[in-house]
């Protein structure tokens, strides 16, 4: 209460002294979720540039996050001026795209696509050619491994061996035969949905076409890492352990599985669950080459008031120097080329993977292919329809035929 | 009271008035008071009430009103113009497999909850009414499960049932009975859910029926002893019946919460966040379809629709239980 007259007269006595070409304060809100390490960098944003305030707004969970995100759009207010998206959810926010700003036109001039990789700056824009997101980090894959099982099981087990089990998926699937042959009480990997996801993304169309039709019927090569992953689930690969589930949490510190499809935020996960005295390692290198799984961009939404300070704003935090502070501070693996190519992030290792996580990533993020055109309801065909496909085939609830039905038809509904 | 209050508001019009219109207004003042008296008993009582229907009508009959008009519209959360339909949710929803199946799991998990929850929540009233000592420890005892956090017990709940390491399975095995796959299989995750549901609710509903049943004047059980009537006899012709217009209470307010499930099985999904009931939707209720539906899948106008037939199948469902609640305890009544 006493604030807001106090605020005000300061507010007004800045305006009337300031006299040079400031019209006041601006105040911009930066919506975001998890820990994208913007805390520092925005009170420094703050110092830099006096005469705007910047609030910012953090919520817990990107579920909840989105889902207020969206509902605010269909509102028509309430949206922050820089708001977070991310990649699961970025097809949704590509259906409204009028409800977002063309960062190329109101940014400032000196952010060119060239400050991203290619697939991360093409992910950001619409079919229409318009760019609503700014890159922030990406996920780029590598395996994780647990070298001891490995070992036990006669198999290679040193980061620089074992690269030819993971050279393609076929050699991927053969090592995990020969594996589950040797080691009866372990599983080769965590859940088939998981390993069929870095299959999927590396398709060059997934479920949709370019024209936002559903495909699954018709693109052959969805069906056939289906029969790959379900044979795999059948030959005992699988332990069947729902990703990010309790008992996927506990079965990490047991030795339920051997290898773990593995983006850089995964490691501090299954350093944390796994303790101390499993050995897992991180393989340079990934089946086919690269892939990518998570990652998230900046928008601008047309609510902003003040949508070219808020885009200037992210242009900011996404630039190269700004994303490798934040990927120190915690994490978020960082899409800018110079970020990428930065001493700061080649340096870095990570004692408990005893690796230089930095430039393996760093390489990795490099291998990935172009970005596969992800339709309006991409996130909800994966999350909804194959995962619990897959799972109900790794329960033994449905044959894998009448799982690939209720794919089919699960997809076809959803989209329609 | 009424007289005071319009008194009050009266003498202070007077003294605003002020002196110099005192002279013509002296007749009409009268008047006026008489006005007012009569206003304030005819029109108060209802401005007493007011408040509740006022929010009512914001929080609760616009909600409605409104949500069967997206209902009968194409209505996407992130699209520009939705597009009306008329129907067609309706008849999309009475042809999906998916809605169906949610609508048997609603009313099987609905049955396995509330048929035991009011029969332990008698039961527990039943001792209770007893002479114990400490009586006040045991009554807070019994509502503690419906203070605690929700989505704490979501979380034990889970881990409980998981069928890899879970206490529950752990438990059967020590007495020879194989694991169950509390998640898989489908009755199995009704159990499951439905023991959360009663864990919570028993003891609630028990202090209700508690609290009616110590309204029950004490003369006529002593009446009814003299009568030579023992403990069943007692707890059968007088208790039962006196609790009736409480039991019709309590099983009205279980089959709406009932048939609303939603945050059991929305915590006890294996991944968190998941919509989804388990794999092929075995525990997935209709709340949590019309959730996935409006906030996964941003088809408005589907979910709304789902929520309309939800709300007729409730009001159906209500009124059986009143009918059956009704002639249950009205058939051993006293005459």
């Amino acid at each position: 209460m006493l604030a807001l007259p106090i605020g005000l007269t300061a507010a007004l006595t800045l305006s009337a002294c300031g006299g040079g070409g400031e019209d006041g304060d601006i105040e911009l809100v930066v919506a975001t979720f998890n820990e994208m390490g913007y805390e520092e960098l925005l009170e420094e944003y703050e110092e830099a540039n006096p005469g705007i305030t910047v609030t910012h707004r953090k919520t817990g969970a990107a579920e909840s996050h989105h889902q207020s995100l969206f509902t605010r759009i269909n509102a028509g207010s309430g949206l922050a001026d820089v708001e977070a998206v991310e990649e699961g959810y970025m097809a949704q926010a590509m259906e409204a795209s009028g409800r977002f700003n063309d960062l190329a036109e109101i940014g400032p001039d000196d952010v060119s696509p060239d400050r991203w990789l290619d697939w991360k700056y093409e992910a950001g824009v619409t079919p229409d050619g318009k760019l609503i997101g700014y890159g922030t980090d990406i996920g780029p894959l590598a395996m994780c491994y647990r070298a001891d099982l490995l070992e036990d099981a006669g198999l290679p087990s040193d980061p620089a061996e074992v690269g030819e089990l993971f050279a393609t998926w076929d050699s991927y699937f053969a090592a995990g035969d020969e594996f589950v042959a040797a080691n009866q009480d372990s599983a080769w990997f965590d859940t088939g949905a998981q390993v069929f996801n870095a299959m999927h993304n590396q398709l060059e169309t997934g479920y949709y076409d370019t024209d936002s039709n559903v495909v699954i019927e018709s693109n052959t090569a969805i069906k056939d890492n289906w029969d790959q992953v379900v044979a795999a689930v059948e030959g005992g690969q699988s332990a069947g352990l729902e990703a990010f589930s309790p008992a996927w949490d506990t079965s990490f510190g047991d030795d339920a599985f051997a290898t773990k499809t593995c983006p850089p935020w995964m490691l501090g996960q299954i350093e944390g669950l796994a303790g101390e005295d499993k050995v897992w390692r991180v393989a340079e290198g990934f089946p086919e080459g690269g892939g990518n799984w998570g990652g998230t961009w900046l928008t601008v939404p047309t609510q902003s008031d003040h949508p070219e300070e808020a885009a200037a704003l992210a242009a900011w935090l996404t630039a190269p120097e700004q994303q490798t502070r934040a990927f120190v501070a915690s994490g978020p693996f960082p899409s800018q080329v110079e970020a990428l190519e930065s001493d700061e992030l080649l340096a870095l290792t990570n004692e408990y993977f005893d690796v230089e996580t930095g430039a393996l990533y760093a390489e990795q993020a490099a291998a990935v292919g172009p970005a596969q055109f992800k339709g309006p309801r991409d996130g909800q065909i994966q999350t909804n329809v194959l995962t619990p496909a897959l799972t109900s085939v790794e329960e033994g609830t449905a044959s894998p035929d009448e799982a690939w039905d209720a794919v089919v038809s699960g997809a076809e509904n959803l989209a329609g | 009271m009424t007289v005071g209050t319009s008194g009050s508001t009266d003498s202070e019009g007077r003294g605003a008035d002020g002196d110099p219109a005192a002279s013509p207004g002296g007749g009409g003042r009268q008047s006026l008071r008489d006005r007012l008296n009569r206003w304030d008993v005819r029109y108060s009582p209802y401005l007493y009430i007011a408040p509740f229907f006022v929010i009512f009508a914001i929080v609760g009959l616009f909600p409605l009103l409104y949500t069967s008009y997206v209902s009968l519209f194409d209505w996407s959360l992130v699209a520009d113009d939705p597009v009306f339909i008329g129907l067609d949710n309706y008849v999309a929803l009475m042809g999906d497999a998916r809605f169906w199946q949610a609508m048997v799991n609603t009313i099987s998990i609905f049955i396995l909850s509330t048929a035991p929850q009011l029969a332990m929540a008698l039961l527990f009233a039943v001792l209770l009414d007893a002479h114990l000592r400490a009586r006040t420890l045991f009554r807070v005892g019994l509502l503690l499960p419906y203070v605690a956090s929700l989505v704490a017990l979501g979380i034990i709940f889970g881990n409980l049932f998981n069928s890899e390491y879970g206490l529950i399975n752990g438990l059967l095995g020590l007495v020879g009975i194989d694991p169950i796959n509390w998640h898989s299989d489908r009755f199995a995750s009704h159990v499951a859910i439905a023991s959360m549901v009663n864990w919570r609710w028993a003891g609630y509903n028990a202090l209700i029926i508690l609290a009616a049943m110590q309204a029950i004047p004490r003369d006529l059980y002593e009446a009814a002893t003299v009568d030579g009537a023992g403990r069943w006899r007692r707890f059968v012709s007088v208790t039962l019946p006196m609790l009736r217009p409480t039991m019709i209470f309590v099983v009205i307010t279980a089959t709406v919460g009932g048939l609303q499930i939603f945050t059991e099985p929305k915590l006890f999904a294996v991944v968190p966040g998941s919509n989804n009931g388990g794999s092929t939707g075995q525990f997935q209720t209709v709340t949590l379809f019309m959730y996935q539906q409006g906030f996964e899948n941003f088809d408005l106008g589907y979910a709304s629709a789902t929520a309309w037939v939800l709300f007729l199948v409730i009001v159906i469902f209500a009124l059986i239980n009143f009918w059956l609640t009704r002639r249950i305890s009205s058939t051993e009544g006293p005459r």
